[in-house]
């Protein structure tokens, strides 16, 4: 009796499986290479911590800012919720977390992460996604300002390219702010990924879909930014998400010009002109980067100064003191772009494109040059000098107030006209602050400003620092 | 009595594993749920460059009123629009101003050159997709000249709305129940979209219903009585495909709407009415 039945399972077993053989449509790698070892497993959190699924908070978040509600389910008994502060809150500024599964999931039979959210009121929440581990966070998405609102709806977050994502540890991902100063509250559930097949017409880009053109030299490194992948929806509508460079193959024209390597970072190696493209899972993405080498760099002068002297804003010499930005962008009038944009042979330069004024500052905290004896800074005019042209440094001083503004504040410029600038050489200035005449004081000094009123657009800066001699 | 009991369940595994092998394929070519196989008219779009002109015409313009649903493409002729490549045809929509209107492309009808009463009527078409893009594969009687709209009956095997990628919507139309009020279903793809394959649209025509069919699924049959109106689909009737742009069944198209959209038709194939015409 037992026997018989021992031979009937093992024949209908064996038959079930000729016929399965037999029937399947197609029948892909994946199905026979199989990553046993790594659960696929797709729920994150449906009515409370899937196997493996950890919380941790990002640094600064307020840590008690998720927790499990069963007040409020979209389905079945729970959902997270999130709890933004308010702007201000001494417990924590933001609202963020990773929910990581250090065992691995293969998401590769996924084609999106979805979930359904509401809010206490309309709001847009910053950074929400996956791929944060807290490590190289490889294969980061995230979908930045995604509105919700409060009645609860389905998101679907596309992953850019599943065949990548064979062992993922980061699972789900948030970071979200006060609105206009305005904690809320949020909440999540049914999360997990999902086989849509619904998602389409993948249209990844590039620098934002720009064909950029960027000039450089021999030595320097220049990052691929803007990268997105998109896909059409069943609801018919666009999703848009930041991807990591990891999902993206990279290619270069001409090697030997111009060299990619998988993050994205373009390594230039000769004079010429060499394009980076890149693709997607055999999609090509929208946009380029045209790297126009001008050939060897010739670097600024090194600073040999003693840095016993030297209070320095922007060296690779000298440790620099706290900076806010090398490029205030200020507004309205402002034309000027660029900053700390060149990277050659690991010296970091500065360059100003589309020049009229620019601002570089310093106020947390001000510096106190009152024992310093002159300014330093090396400059490079990127153009021909036409007669008119002429360049202006400024400093400007907070006063006592330390802040801008107040009745105490003091500048005062230095002026060099066509006679005094070189065309695509470095020029040494060494400034005695003397000559900062209307500068009262130099205890506080906040500001560097460079105004060439258009005259002059594109220049290199480098080794700005203050010096005693 | 072990034995016998072995055998049943054999059976009873085999037959749906059967039918799986049989039915478990999506988009297979094969049909199983219609009833006409002879074949009385076919384009297998197998010829490069324009389409057979002894089978296709064209419609050119604007119409009246952008076709009478405020539709914003020029219609053309011109190989940008519609040409015959790879074995398919493809009808595409383009962005760009030509003769006062926005957008081009194309509408091909059988009229006068193809008409047929009662039948099988399909076709393998791959859908573009986006805001504002309307393809159409649909039939109208031939006496329309004569028997203007809805007089003379319109049966739309496939509409498809661009911004609802995986719905797909079968209607007829006839006096008392055009336009809006068409008797219409909507048929919506699980886990697939039009826009990423070849599907099979079809009809099977006969005296006393149309059966609407997408690859192996009948999802809908109209009959007289489903109509609110007389039945007007016992004459010959041609065929048309176009790819519309904007009107007010889709709304006009939007930033998001991707430029040029395609529409490729694997085959049209007409199969004779069993029913003695």
């Amino acid at each position: 009796m037992k026997k018989y039945s021992n031979n009937r399972s093992i024949f209908t077993v064996v038959f079930a499986g000729i016929c399965l053989l037999l029937a399947a449509c197609e029948r892909d790698v994946s199905d026979e290479v199989e990553f046993a070892d790594f659960s696929n497993n797709p729920e994150v959190y449906i009515d409370g911590f899937s196997a493996g699924l950890e919380y941790l908070p990002f640094q600064g978040s307020r840590l008690d800012a998720f927790s499990v509600d069963t007040e409020e389910p979209y389905e079945g008994t729970s959902s997270m919720r999130f709890d933004v502060p308010n702007f201000g809150d001494p417990q924590g500024a933001f609202a963020g977390a990773i929910f990581p599964d250090y065992g691995g999931r293969n998401l590769t039979g996924y084609d999106a992460l979805t979930f359904y959210a509401k809010a206490t009121k309309a709001a847009t929440i910053n950074e929400i996604g996956f791929g944060n581990d807290f490590g190289a966070n490889r294969y980061l998405v995230v979908k930045n300002n995604l509105r919700v609102t409060t009645n609860w709806q389905k998101y679907i977050i596309p992953i850019p390219d599943p065949s990548k994502l064979v062992v993922e540890s980061g699972m789900f991902w948030y970071a979200e702010g006060p609105e206009e100063g305005d904690g809320y509250s949020f909440w999540v559930d049914e999360l997990k990924y999902e086989k849509l097949g619904t998602i389409a017409q993948p249209r990844p880009a590039m620098f934002n879909g720009e064909d950029v053109i960027q000039q450089s030299f021999t030595g320097s490194t220049l990052q691929v930014t803007g990268l997105t992948q998109t896909f059409n929806l069943p609801s018919g509508g666009d999703q848009t998400v930041a991807a990591a460079p990891a999902y993206f193959s990279f290619s270069s024209t001409d090697p030997d010009i111009a060299r990619v390597d998988e993050s994205g970072q373009v390594s230039v190696l000769g004079t010429g002109t060499a394009t980076i493209t890149a693709i997607i899972a055999g999609v090509k993405a929208a946009g380029s980067l045209t790297v126009e080498s001008l050939g060897d760099f010739v670097p600024a002068p090194v600073p040999d100064r003693d840095p016993a002297t030297v209070i320095s804003v922007f060296s690779d010499a000298y440790t620099n003191i706290p900076v806010d930005f090398y490029n205030g962008f200020f507004e309205p009038f402002q034309t000027t772009l660029g900053g700390v944009d060149l990277e050659i042979n690991g010296d970091q330069i500065i360059r100003y494109t589309q020049l009229n004024f620019v601002a570089t500052e310093f106020k947390n905290p001000t510096i106190d040059a009152s024992a310093m004896t002159h300014f330093h800074v090396d400059i490079q005019v990127q153009e021909a000098i036409d007669a008119g042209d002429f360049l202006e440094i400024e400093l400007g001083d907070f006063g006592p107030d330390n802040a801008f503004g107040g009745g105490d504040d003091s500048s005062a410029r230095v002026r060099y006209d066509s006679g005094d600038l070189v065309s695509n050489q470095w020029i040494s200035l060494d400034i005695p602050l003397s000559e900062f005449s209307t500068l009262t004081s130099r205890s506080n000094l906040a500001q560097i400003f460079f105004i060439s009123d258009a005259t002059i657009s594109t220049i290199l800066v480098d080794n700005m620092y203050f010096y005693a001699e | 009595m072990m034995k016998r009991e072995r055998l049943k369940s054999i059976k009873t595994l085999l037959l749906p594993l059967l039918l799986f092998m049989v039915f478990g394929c999506a988009n297979d070519d094969t049909q199983r749920v219609v009833t006409y196989t002879e074949l009385v008219m076919h384009d297998e779009f197998d010829v490069d460059g324009a389409p057979n002109s002894e089978l296709w015409g064209f419609d050119i313009g604007t119409g009246n009123n952008g076709w009478g649903n405020q539709e914003l493409q020029y219609y053309t002729s011109r190989p940008d629009n519609v040409r015959v490549q790879n074995g398919v045809l493809i009808i595409t929509a383009q962005r760009e101003n030509f003769e006062g209107s926005q957008y081009t492309s194309a509408r091909l009808l059988t009229k006068n050159k193809f008409e047929e009463r009662y039948g099988r009527f399909e076709a393998r078409i791959w859908l573009p997709y986006g805001q504002g893009i309307w393809p159409a594969f649909w039939m109208l009687g031939a006496d329309i000249d004569e028997n203007p709209w809805p007089g003379a009956g319109e049966i739309d095997i496939m509409e498809y709305r661009g911004q609802t990628p995986t719905i797909l919507i079968g209607s007829v139309h006839g006096p008392g129940y055009s336009g809006g009020d068409a008797i219409s279903k909507e048929y919506e793809l699980e886990n697939d979209r039009f826009d990423t394959g070849f599907h099979v649209f079809g009809v099977e025509w006969a005296p006393e219903y149309v059966n609407f069919y997408v690859d192996d699924v009948l999802y809908n049959r109209i009959t007289p009585d489903d109509v609110t109106g007389p039945w007007v689909f016992d004459k010959p009737f041609f065929m048309l495909m176009n790819l519309a742009v904007g009107g007010n069944f889709v709304g006009p198209p939007n930033q998001q709407t991707v430029f040029p959209q395609r529409m490729l038709v694997d085959y049209v194939r007409v199969y004779k009415s069993t029913i003695d015409n």
